[in-house]
């Protein structure tokens, strides 16, 4: 998917995280922040990644601030932002697809 | 994907927890509480420009958490919304056991979801006809149209009051006594025992008002609901109290069951347990106690 | 050399005598030489103790560098003393390589963090580092490693001389012209002073700072006026907003709710559970809301707890005065309602640190203690508790009396979620280990229990009580289910605290910590 212009998608609350796309030039720029970068920063960074692929967005500048988001609340926030930007997030998502 | 097994048209439904599907912290664990089935809702605790982060966040949770013995039903939002279909999609995807449809007036809007379902299931690789379906009936037409809606489908599981817009349009307010609703309640309760399905009373919003809450409950019980829906956990233990039976019923249960099928082997159809005469049809009832009484952890055998 | 809990311990630590930790009660039986302060004797009368500063005061009593002042965390968040008496000596007097001794330190005490850097503190030693001194300290930029201590641990260390306090400033909202003070009748009470008890005993100076000047005898005393060389009046000792919070509510946090009462359920199961039985709870939402459920059971059983002790706060005097509890022995009040009630609810009294805690004297409170019920940063499959160091491995807490009333009472729960946010609270190996696993009994979690190994009779009694458990390697699987395996810090060699057990043996040390970087 291409990141067409900004959007943004959860929250500053506990448990979870607010991510934020915006579109780029120069492949992913991720900006990562984290209450619990020592112990998860490593696999946030890569369940971010990993579902950027799977919606296939090649250039976006991302910033994620993780408040303590499970696996699955990250990649709710990732997708939603992302279809968000393309103007797809009310229908038709490919549930079990690239959603997944 | 955690697989869950095929949803039960009818199995213990005492207690049903409303849960914001929106709210990650909230959701990943709402089954530790024990109630029988937690309810992800997506229509009125979810704002409008957030219902598609709703779904993004409810089909996560549906295929990572394991939610193990509890029922997971899903709130979709109104027919006369934009949102429904896509609610229903992901419901489907995710593999919730059943959808709660809002503000339901008419066996039409049971077949309207029900159409939608059976798509989504041959979209998504779903078995056809595993998803369960539920309505609430939140007007007056709905209550007047109950037999209908409750008879709609083979889907449906249950029927439920919604209070606070049915109070609305009937312009009244909760009474202690229940009398504001006394009627609906009894024309809901008397159309899903005529379907055959079961039947829940609406939430008790009041969380400082404990004693208003417990009678509320007591009078549920006595009218012969199935169970209540719930805001907070904090209520369920009350409820599971109330609609636990007495131990006296729990052992008649087990001798009619014992009884009926000793019988059964021996070719009699009517005999008498303490006195009384007992048949088949006493055998719903006993098995139905029985398997309360094994959820509220009076009843360890294994006639049920 | 690994010590009881597995924890490597630097030899170069382990001089003059220090041994690492070799378990429970290691230590009965010995004995203890303590060390007698050398104070100054005051013949002559005089009218007055009061002196105009704290400049002067530090003069008077032959402040120099190299020192070590003592200070108390009554005024908790609210406590301005620490930072204006270093103030005055390094930024007044210039001293230099000062140490602080404090029975803990707090967010109050952010500017200390300066003085660290500077080169100027040297030496801490406390229970509790929080803020930015925690994170200085963690960085290495302490000159010594931190001495982290138990509540109990530090009179221990005072009594036996290895803690030696040069000038003991002790904040009082109120003390009369020769220095008796009190935790009540001033504009920032804190109610109990059982913390600066120690201090005014074994300093060779005591300083009292306050805040409210009252009339000679302010009795009875807390702090006694024979102890003391001067008082300094000041503006203000303490924000009274953080001293004392408005009264501690019950949690009405539904999962709170319900580990608390599975902690009541527990101790109900247990032998101990009658008439008479004793109590402490820490002040965390679930520990303190099983006092909610306990009195259920009480009044079901129609029984009375016979004393509680601890940091107290308004739901323990709540049962004092409706007579569920016989007496309340407080060694710290947490809120307004344990402030105004103490000194003047029948029942409910004052006591010093060593009396509740101390493991070398000859009686203190928590070892008779049936049951506590505590929280927990993290807990171990081996029960070992950390409520020292988070999840990036920095200094942001304090044992307090944790590893003291575990280690006296007969049973100990500690409750606590699963999971906060992504981190386990049930994990592998803590971070750090403040309070060791052979004194941890039972543990409550919204998920489950489990109970140690080594208490089988406490296995029985929930058995026999229908009370389900786990070992707590079901619950750590369950945990990391649920959060993923996280990754291991990454630490360097260099020592910036170490963990003293209540003993006096190390328990663990904490180190610097490598800065992250995500590639």
């Amino acid at each position: 998917m291409e990141i067409l212009k900004p959007a943004i998608a959860g929250t500053l609350e506990s448990s979870d995280a607010q991510v934020t796309v915006e579109p780029g030039e120069r492949g992913i720029e991720l900006t990562l922040t984290s209450s619990v970068m020592n112990p998860y920063g490593r696999q946030i960074k890569a369940t971010v990644l990993e579902t950027l692929e799977r919606l296939e967005v090649k250039n976006a500048r991302v910033i994620v601030v993780d408040k303590g988001a499970l696996d699955c609340t990250l990649k709710a926030r990732v997708e939603c932002a992302v279809f968000r930007s393309c103007g797809q997030s009310a229908a038709n998502i490919p549930w079990g697809g690239a959603v997944r | 994907m955690i697989p869950r097994p095929k949803p039960e048209r009818f199995r213990l439904r005492r207690t049903m927890m409303f849960m914001n599907a929106q709210k990650p912290g909230l959701i990943k664990d709402a089954y530790i509480y024990g109630c029988d089935s937690i309810m992800l809702d997506l229509e009125d605790a979810v704002a409008e420009n957030q219902k598609d982060a709703a779904r993004f966040s409810l089909y996560h949770a549906l295929t990572t958490i394991d939610y193990g013995g509890t029922e997971v039903i899903v709130r979709i939002n109104g027919l006369d919304t934009p949102h429904w279909r896509e609610d229903v999609r992901v419901c489907v995807a995710g593999g919730a056991d059943g959808i709660r449809i809002a503000k339901c007036e008419s066996a039409q809007d049971v077949h309207t979801v029900e159409q939608a379902v059976e798509e989504a299931e041959q979209e998504f690789g779903a078995e056809v006809g595993r998803t369960l379906l539920m309505a609430a009936l939140e007007s007056p037409k709905g209550i007047l149209n109950a037999y209908e809606i409750c008879s709609a489908s083979e889907r449906m599981f249950g029927v439920a009051i919604s209070g606070g817009d049915f109070r609305k349009c009937m312009q009244t307010t909760p009474q202690h006594d229940g009398i504001d609703m006394l009627f609906a309640r009894g024309q809901m309760l008397l159309a899903a025992r005529a379907a055959g399905i079961q039947c829940f009373d609406t939430v008790f919003t009041d969380l400082d008002d404990q004693e208003g809450f417990e009678a509320e409950v007591r009078q549920n019980k006595a009218m012969g609901f199935d169970g209540k829906s719930l805001i907070n956990p904090k209520q369920i233990r009350f409820v599971h109290e109330v609609f636990a039976p007495t131990e006296k019923e729990v052992i008649q249960a087990e001798k009619i069951v014992r009884a009926i099928k000793e019988n059964a082997e021996q070719g009699l159809g009517v005999f008498t347990v303490d006195g009384k005469m007992i048949d088949i049809a006493f055998l719903p009832g006993a098995e139905r106690t029985l398997r309360l009484a094994r959820a509220c952890g009076m009843y360890e055998g294994d006639l049920v | 050399m690994k010590n009881a809990v597995g924890r490597e311990i630097p030899d170069a630590l382990l001089v003059n005598g220090r041994e690492v930790y070799q378990g429970k009660n290691y230590m009965d039986g010995k004995y203890l030489q303590k060390a007698a302060p050398r104070t100054r004797r005051y013949e002559t009368p005089r009218e007055s103790k009061v002196v105009d500063s704290i400049v002067q005061a530090l003069k008077d009593c032959g402040a120099k560098s190299g020192m070590t002042f003592s200070f108390h965390h009554h005024l908790r968040d609210g406590d301005y003393v620490v930072n204006m008496v270093m103030q005055a000596a390094i930024e007044e007097l210039g001293l230099e390589e000062l140490t602080i001794a404090a029975s803990s330190l707090g967010a109050a005490h952010d500017p200390i963090a300066g003085y660290i850097e500077a080169g100027k503190v040297v030496g801490l030693q406390t229970s509790g580092i929080r803020g930015r001194m925690g994170e200085v300290v963690s960085a290495g930029k302490l000159k010594t490693p931190a001495i982290i201590r138990s509540h109990g641990g530090r009179p221990r260390a005072i009594e036996g001389g290895e803690v030696h306090i040069d000038i003991a400033f002790i904040a009082a909202p109120t003390s009369d012209c020769a220095g008796n003070c009190r935790g009540i009748g001033g504009k920032s009470d804190c109610g109990s002073m059982g913390y600066a008890m120690t201090d005014a005993k074994y300093a060779d100076h005591v300083v009292v700072v306050t805040d409210c000047l009252v009339d000679f005898p302010n009795l009875p005393a807390s702090v006694e006026a024979i102890d003391v060389d001067a008082v300094v009046v000041v503006d203000s000792i303490g924000n009274p907003q953080k001293i004392a919070s408005a009264a501690a509510r019950i949690s009405q946090n539904p999962r709170d709710l319900m580990m608390a009462e599975n902690v009541a359920k527990v101790i109900a199961s247990t032998p101990w559970f009658k008439d008479g039985f004793s109590f402490q709870t820490g002040v965390g939402g679930p520990s303190l809301a099983a006092n909610l459920f306990l009195e259920q059971y009480m009044d079901q059983r129609n029984i009375k707890m016979g004393w509680a002790i601890g940091g107290i706060c308004g739901p323990m005097v709540e049962l004092l005065k409706k007579g569920k509890v016989g007496k309340v022995i407080d060694v710290q009040d947490f809120d307004l309602d344990a402030v105004q009630s103490i000194h003047t609810t029948p029942g409910h009294c004052e006591m010093s640190a060593s009396q509740y805690a101390n493991p070398a004297n000859k009686g203190a409170f928590v070892n008779k203690l049936d049951f506590v019920v505590l929280a927990a940063l993290e807990i171990d499959t081996g029960f070992n508790v950390n409520v020292l160091t988070g999840s990036d491995g920095v200094l942001r807490g304090a044992p307090g009396g944790h590893p003291d009333a575990t280690a006296g009472s007969k049973v100990c729960v500690i409750v606590a979620p699963l999971v906060r946010g992504r981190m386990a609270t049930v994990c592998e190996h803590v971070v750090t280990v403040t309070t060791p696993g052979d004194c941890v009994d039972v543990l409550v979690t919204d998920y489950g229990v489990a109970v140690n190994p080594l208490r089988p009779d406490l296995m029985e009694c929930l058995d026999k009580a229908g009370i389900p458990h786990v070992p707590i390697e079901a619950l750590k699987e369950k945990a990391y289910s649920l959060v993923g395996r996280p990754d291991s810090l990454k630490w360097e060699d260099k020592v910036v605290a170490v963990l003293e057990a209540r003993d006096g043996t190390i328990l663990d040390v904490v180190r610097k910590i490598k800065p992250f970087t995500l590639d």
